[in-house]
């Protein structure tokens, strides 16, 4: 009885797993008062989806792109015998954007502590309102 | 009218770009180039967008490859009639808000200068790319660039502003690895992220469960940008904290690209056959939009801020273009994508207002602003003006494309979303109306107000900005047939019910 169920989950392991770090993510990002656990929730899920753009470039048995002997061995020509290299250069990119994001959200955090000496969001809204009515 | 090629468009990202690049050196020994410099970026873009225009209006639309490699492998940028008037509109809108804030900026963040007009720069490049290209993955990194500098710019304000940018960097991402993941979908079905190329294989793939799947992550991911109801957590806040220059920037430009965007994708990547007939998108978002207006009207009228109550005004404005986007007819996509032009317009002027009242007065609460039109006459008849076209009175723009709106629904057989469209102009005139009530009803007790210099005007380096704007409104609401049958009639697509009629045969279009 379980093996449909199991032959799914082996023929789809790459989404199944995107989903659920991308819903233990999604759980930190809500479920968290920390704000820093809500930037790690944020960083596993795109690191989720990187993950899974980058599996669809994956293939059994091929080698590097690389036209002439790669890697001392036979010339790769057909396209069965080598990895499509966009899907990882793609998600370089995404990285890269990643990391700037993790970089400017800290950067926000540090300034949010030295202003209101705490990250746990519910301190934080009790001396937001209190800031405000101090105005 | 066949596609050609120009090297515009590029140069209208690559002026901002290069420039913000070389800011921080030059600011570092020679601070006083950095405004020069600023200025001189944003007008070379604004030129070049209009040489494309004109390009554009000639001859049909242009392309550039990037690099000179041929799509589908190299990166395009494509400008097409919807893609030169809004990158018109955008170059238009920085440029004026450039101008406004150099005194802005010299009074509520000195010594900042440097830092906020570079990350100023890059965000009007991410703005103008993410218009301008014809690559899925290219737009995923002109979307971030764009964000990333929202999220620096919004939290310059300082205070309460950087909780508010951390808040928009959460929702943001979430909004961006969306669209990420929609390109990989694509990606893993069509292998291309050309749209034209995805627009030519697309077709055969409409059964395909990834399309589908990567269609509803762009509609999601794309709305979280627009912040459409009910994924507008992160605007009030963002909108109402950044420093008085930065909102009108952000308000003008953001969420109008995102709306821009998802037109593009909806209708020219996808077809209308699959995303109005396969699949009930098109209605979903209607009437997300009519609750967006119905709710964000309601929430304007109880602000007692005035940037918030624009704030929350902003959501529902989205409301009326996503709304005329979801009519899925010409009338309606018409008024939808004028409102867009209109909006960015009324919205950039009445926080240019809001952050003038600020420079002179230092008051936000709008209880506090009576008898304003006697000691700032023009900020308030200014005001008066954008206020007046955002309730949709007739010489102004707001008038015209709430028409268009009511016109695309008629035709679609919604009543309900016709009354929509006039209960929420109600509301409007509701919150706008009480704002200049304040201005200009004299004072109750003139013995308590603290005494001030009867007649104080914002400096004329922000008032000329001001008035470029209120000109425009106006300028657009006479002229908006010009607009409809030189640009936005191309940008109705074939498929659409109404599409290749006369959709701007009013009588007041010239």
């Amino acid at each position: 009885m379980l093996d449909p169920a199991i032959d799914f989950l082996i023929s789809h392991f790459n989404g199944v797993t995107y989903i659920v770090l991308m819903m233990i993510g999604l759980h930190a990002m809500t479920g968290k008062s920390n704000l820093v656990k809500k930037l790690v929730g944020m960083n596993i899920f795109q690191w989720s989806i990187i993950l899974f753009v980058v599996s669809l470039g994956a293939k059994r048995g091929a080698t590097i792109p690389i036209v002439l002997g790669g890697h001392g061995g036979p010339a790769v020509i057909e396209a069965h015998q080598y990895v499509n290299p966009l899907p990882h250069v793609l998600m370089l990119t995404a990285i890269v954007v990643g990391v700037a994001t993790t970089g400017v959200a800290l950067a926000l955090l540090l300034r949010i502590h030295r202003r209101y000496g705490t990250l746990e969001e519910d301190v934080l809204i009790d001396r937001l309102r209190a800031s405000r009515n101090a105005e | 009218m066949n596609i050609h090629q120009s090297p515009f468009p590029i140069l209208i990202i690559a002026a901002p770009l290069l420039t913000s690049f070389a800011l921080p050196v030059v600011g570092w020994w020679w601070r006083r180039a950095v405004f020069p410099l600023v200025l001189a970026a944003l007008t070379i873009s604004l030129g070049a967008s209009v040489v494309v225009a004109r390009d554009v209006l000639a001859n049909g639309p242009v392309q550039y490859f990037m690099g000179g490699w041929e799509p589908p492998w190299g990166i395009e940028f494509r400008v097409d009639h919807l893609g030169a008037l809004m990158l018109l509109l955008l170059n238009f809108v920085t440029l004026a808000v450039g101008i406004y804030s150099k005194q802005s900026v010299l009074k509520e963040i000195p010594e900042r200068e440097v830092s906020l007009y570079t990350v100023y720069l890059l965000l009007v490049a991410g703005l103008t790319g993410m218009a301008a290209t014809a690559d899925m993955f290219n737009l995923y990194v002109f979307l971030e660039i764009s964000s990333l500098t929202s999220y620096a710019l919004i939290s310059i304000g300082g205070g309460q502003a950087v909780v508010s940018a951390f808040r928009y960097v959460i929702l943001g991402t979430v909004g961006a690895a969306f669209y990420l993941l929609s390109v990989g979908y694509l990606y893993s079905v069509t292998g291309t992220l050309n749209m034209a190329d995805l627009a030519n294989i697309l077709p055969g793939l409409y059964g395909s469960g990834a399309v589908l799947v990567a269609f509803a992550f762009f509609v999601i991911g794309i709305s979280i940008k627009m912040a459409l109801f009910p994924m507008h957590a992160w605007l009030p806040g963002a909108y109402s904290d950044a420093p008085s220059a930065v909102s009108a920037l952000i308000a003008a430009t953001t969420t109008k690209v995102a709306a821009y965007v998802l037109v593009r994708v909806m209708y020219f990547v996808f077809e209308p056959r699959f995303s109005v007939e396969m699949i009930p998108v098109t209605t979903l978002l209607s009437w997300m939009g009519v609750i967006a207006m119905i709710l964000g009207s309601v929430m304007a009228i109880a602000q007692s801020d005035l940037k918030r109550m624009l704030a929350y005004s902003s959501v529902a404005q989205i409301g009326y273009i996503v709304l005329g986007i979801g009519l899925a007819n010409a009338a309606g996509l018409t008024g939808g994508l004028l409102h867009l032009v209109n909006h960015a317009l009324m919205k950039g002027c009445l926080f240019l207002v809001a952050g003038a009242i600020v420079y002179r007065t230092s008051l936000r609460e709008i209880k506090d602003l009576r008898n304003l039109s006697v000691k700032m006459p023009w900020t308030a008849g200014i005001f008066a003006i954008a206020a007046l076209s955002m309730i949709g009175i007739p010489p102004f723009c707001g008038f015209f494309s709430k028409l268009y709106l009511i016109m695309g629904a008629v035709e679609a057989g919604q009543w309900f979303f016709v009354g929509v469209i006039l209960f929420s102009s109600a509301l409007a005139l509701a919150y706008f109306g009480n704002v200049i009530r304040y201005m200009y009803l004299p004072k109750e007790a003139p013995d308590e107000a603290p005494s001030m210099p009867v007649r104080n005007e914002a400096p004329w380096t922000m008032l000329a900005p001001m008035l470029t704007l209120a000109a425009a409104i106006v300028l657009v609401g006479l002229f908006n047939g010009a607009i409809v049958h030189g640009f936005l009639e191309h940008a109705v697509p074939a498929g659409l019910a109404g599409a290749g009629s006369r959709a701007g045969l009013l009588g007041l279009g010239w």
